[in-house]
């Protein structure tokens, strides 16, 4: 019984250690209850699904993510489209979700392939990646659009006559998801259809899962060299998972900016990956391992710590920046966190399995089937 | 024409593009109207003034643990040297000296820490070390906030907490290496000789260190550890002498930055600071996992080439400066490039 504690103390450390510090944070911060409800609710309904575009690959053992940035990239170029064609409301979100969806496909292709050729540091492939793409997006964004790609609406144009402005309005679109049913408890908005939609998508990871596709991916994920052995096509597979993150994560970012009502052209992608994945590591998923429930306690908890800690620092220092540089440093340190024990584990099985080969314990045998 | 082939697999075709960029700018700059002598002089000046940081990657790349991101830890050992430095009130060579002395203290322990835990984390170096370096930057920026400074040129005249974001070195140590035996030509040409000196000094240095007995055992464990520990060389204690050399240099290498900028940036200045340094040492040629002195000179230069000469022949001929741009799919396609091409020679 003593043990089972332990193991539950052990397993969920990352998790708890934040409801303590969130547990202290919020009465320092000083803010009304009601406040924090209603904007954890609308923040569940913002970023929730960009968090779940990253369950694929972790499953397909290629880690974080971090290339889903392109895929934000994606979804916000088919969001500028909409805008300078002036359609508007649920039509118009389709129609950017559409635009965006052969744009995810291709990079998400590009990205897993470039993965491919990187077996074994995904991650910090990713990373760069997403800072090279966002070159390439500028690029289009801030010269292509308006002198090679048509651009109708002058007022989107920067004063020079070509590229988007900084910043882009939604209005059109501004909340159409989330208002689409509307839901008022106890004078709190709920976001019903984005909830909804969440739901939805969160069954088909968990069907997906199900399928020959996923169970391949899991497999591949567990061991390339016997995955390959066995006839699954083992990097076709890995550009499969990345191609369904990349497209998750443009629709993803596309609800996310309905919400929020205005784009950042040149910055509203740049940290969206950063902080999906602080949030599903705060949830208490792992390099290796990480599931819907990860997902929501991970928003939850996340966005909780990102409303109180400006607060909770302009009331113990008096400076609103120690609160916003905290913020930071957590979003970061989690993620070198959950980055050393992923290696940590794996050196241990390494080292384990190593002893069986030279006739070392049973005990150490198990732990390396394990 | 199988020679040039060779010599084209050698020199690899991104760093044949990139050469060949800067040498059209080149070419371009007196039929666009801009100033040569004036470039060349800022190639130079930025030579100097990034060179070390260049030179910081190659220990930790020479003993396997890879393309330090990390070195942002450095610079923060740097930061401290400079700040404490101003705060005691000292001024010129001295100061620069003093600063030079603190930080390299604050490196030596950063980085034996920050080695310990890379060794503990063998094969995932990079993605950690990229992360630890960011979170150390904003624990250091709380620290700027608390830290109990007192310099009026440094602490926010009123109303605000901490040091500023930037702090002006004018009237401290600026331009102290750049104008040490400064050879001026005309009013556009200038030859930082200090900056230059230093960085081929240190070159030297670590020329001669991997020439000595630890140097080699360093590579050694770089290029094959499992050989490196049959011959009885303790791999973790070479993989912490080179962490901590690449963070002390990274430490030296931001003073000298600083001392030709101006200005020491403070709280998030360093977050991305090792990015072009890698970028650099990349296009002149190292892998992730093999670095000489000859990929620092040309890196630095074809980088800090590009650098200064895109945005203005860009400006001259196109009127549009994309120089940011450019900068950005450069720098960082050369990483990708590096980072995809071991695995591919190695398969």
């Amino acid at each position: 019984m003593i043990s089972k504690l332990r193991l539950f103390l052990i397993e969920n450390a990352v998790v708890i250690l934040f409801v303590l510090l969130i547990a202290f944070a919020i009465p320092v911060s000083g803010l009304p209850a009601s406040f924090l409800l209603q904007e954890i609710l609308t923040r569940l309904g913002r970023n929730t699904f960009l968090v779940i575009a990253l369950l694929l690959p972790i499953m397909a053992g290629m880690g974080l993510n971090f290339g889903m940035v392109l895929g934000a990239m994606a979804g916000q170029i088919g969001l500028i489209f909409i805008t300078d064609w002036g359609v508007v409301g649920l039509p118009g979100l389709l129609l950017a979700m559409i635009i965006s969806l052969p744009i995810s496909v291709f990079l998400g292709w590009l990205c897993g392939s470039i993965m491919n050729l990187a077996k074994g540091r995904e991650m910090v492939t990713g990373f760069i990646l997403a800072f090279f793409m966002n070159g390439l997006y500028m690029m289009v964004v801030l010269y292509a659009m308006g002198s090679i790609i048509p651009v109708f609406n002058p007022e989107m144009l920067l004063s020079r006559g070509y590229g988007i402005r900084n910043v882009v309005g939604l209005d059109g679109v501004r909340q159409c998801l989330d208002n689409l049913i509307p839901l008022k408890i106890a004078g709190l908005n709920i976001p019903v259809f984005s909830f909804l939609i969440i739901a939805a998508v969160s069954w088909f990871i968990v069907w997906f899962r199900k399928t020959k596709l996923g169970q391949d991916m899991r497999a591949a994920g567990q061991d390339r060299a016997v995955s390959g052995a066995a006839g699954i096509p083992v990097e076709q597979t890995r550009i499969v998972a990345i191609i369904i993150s990349t497209v998750l994560a443009g629709i993803g970012q596309i609800i996310f900016l309905q919400n929020l009502g205005t784009i950042n052209t040149t910055s509203s992608h740049e940290q969206i990956g950063m902080f999906s994945i602080a949030a599903l590591l705060i949830g208490g998923a792992s390099v290796t391992k990480a599931s819907i429930p990860n997902v929501i306690v991970g928003v939850i908890l996340f966005h909780l710590l990102f409303l109180v800690s400006p607060m909770a620092g302009k009331n113990l220092i008096g400076s609103g920046m120690l609160g916003e540089y905290f913020r930071q440093f957590v979003s970061y340190g989690v993620i070198a966190l959950a980055l050393v024990l992923y290696e940590w584990k794996r050196a241990a099985q390494e080292h384990a399995s190593r002893a069986t080969l030279r006739g070392g314990a049973p005990a150490d045998g198990k732990e390396a089937a394990a | 024409m199988t020679h040039i082939k060779r010599l084209a697999a050698d020199f690899g075709l991104p760093r044949i593009i990139i050469t060949l960029y800067l040498l059209a700018l080149f070419l371009a700059a007196p039929f666009v109207g801009v100033d040569l002598p004036a470039s060349i002089s800022d190639t130079m000046i930025r030579i100097g003034m990034n060179g070390i940081m260049v030179l910081a990657l190659v220990p930790m790349i020479q003993s396997g643990c890879g393309l330090n991101f990390g070195l942002s830890l450095g610079v923060i050992a740097g930061l401290l040297g400079a700040t404490i430095s101003i705060e005691a009130g000292l001024i010129g060579a001295w100061g620069f000296i003093v600063a030079i002395f603190i930080s390299q203290g604050f490196g030596a322990v950063f980085g034996y820490g920050y080695g310990k835990l890379l060794n503990r984390v063998k094969g995932g170096e990079m993605m950690i070390a990229t992360y630890v370096g960011f979170s150390s930057v904003m624990i250091m920026s709380i620290a700027w906030l608390i830290l109990p400074f007192k310099s009026p040129t440094m602490i926010w005249g009123y109303g605000g907490t901490g040091l500023r974001t930037t702090i002006s070195v004018e009237g401290f140590w600026r331009h102290i290496l750049d104008d040490f035996l400064v050879i001026q030509i005309g009013d556009n040409f200038k030859f930082p000789t200090g900056a230059v000196l230093v960085f081929i000094l240190m070159s030297l240095l670590i020329w001669v260190f991997f020439h000595l007995k630890t140097g080699t055992a360093i590579t050694a464990v770089g290029s094959n550890p499992t050989y490196a520990r049959a011959s009885g060389i303790n791999i973790d204690r070479m993989r912490i002498v080179s962490v901590m050399m690449s963070t002390m240099l990274g430490a030296l290498g931001i003073l000298i930055f600083e001392q030709s900028f101006g200005f020491i940036q403070l709280y998030e200045g360093p977050l991305y600071m090792a990015f072009p340094a890698v970028a650099a040492i990349l296009i002149g040629g190292a892998g992730v996992n093999k670095a000489t002195l000859t990929n620092v000179f040309i890196g630095a230069a074809l980088y800090q080439g590009i650098l200064t000469m895109t945005p203005s022949i860009f400006n001259a001929v196109l009127k549009v400066d994309m120089s940011d741009v450019i900068r950005i799919i450069v720098s960082n396609g050369m990483i990708l490039y590096a980072l995809t091409r071991k695995s591919k020679v190695a398969k």
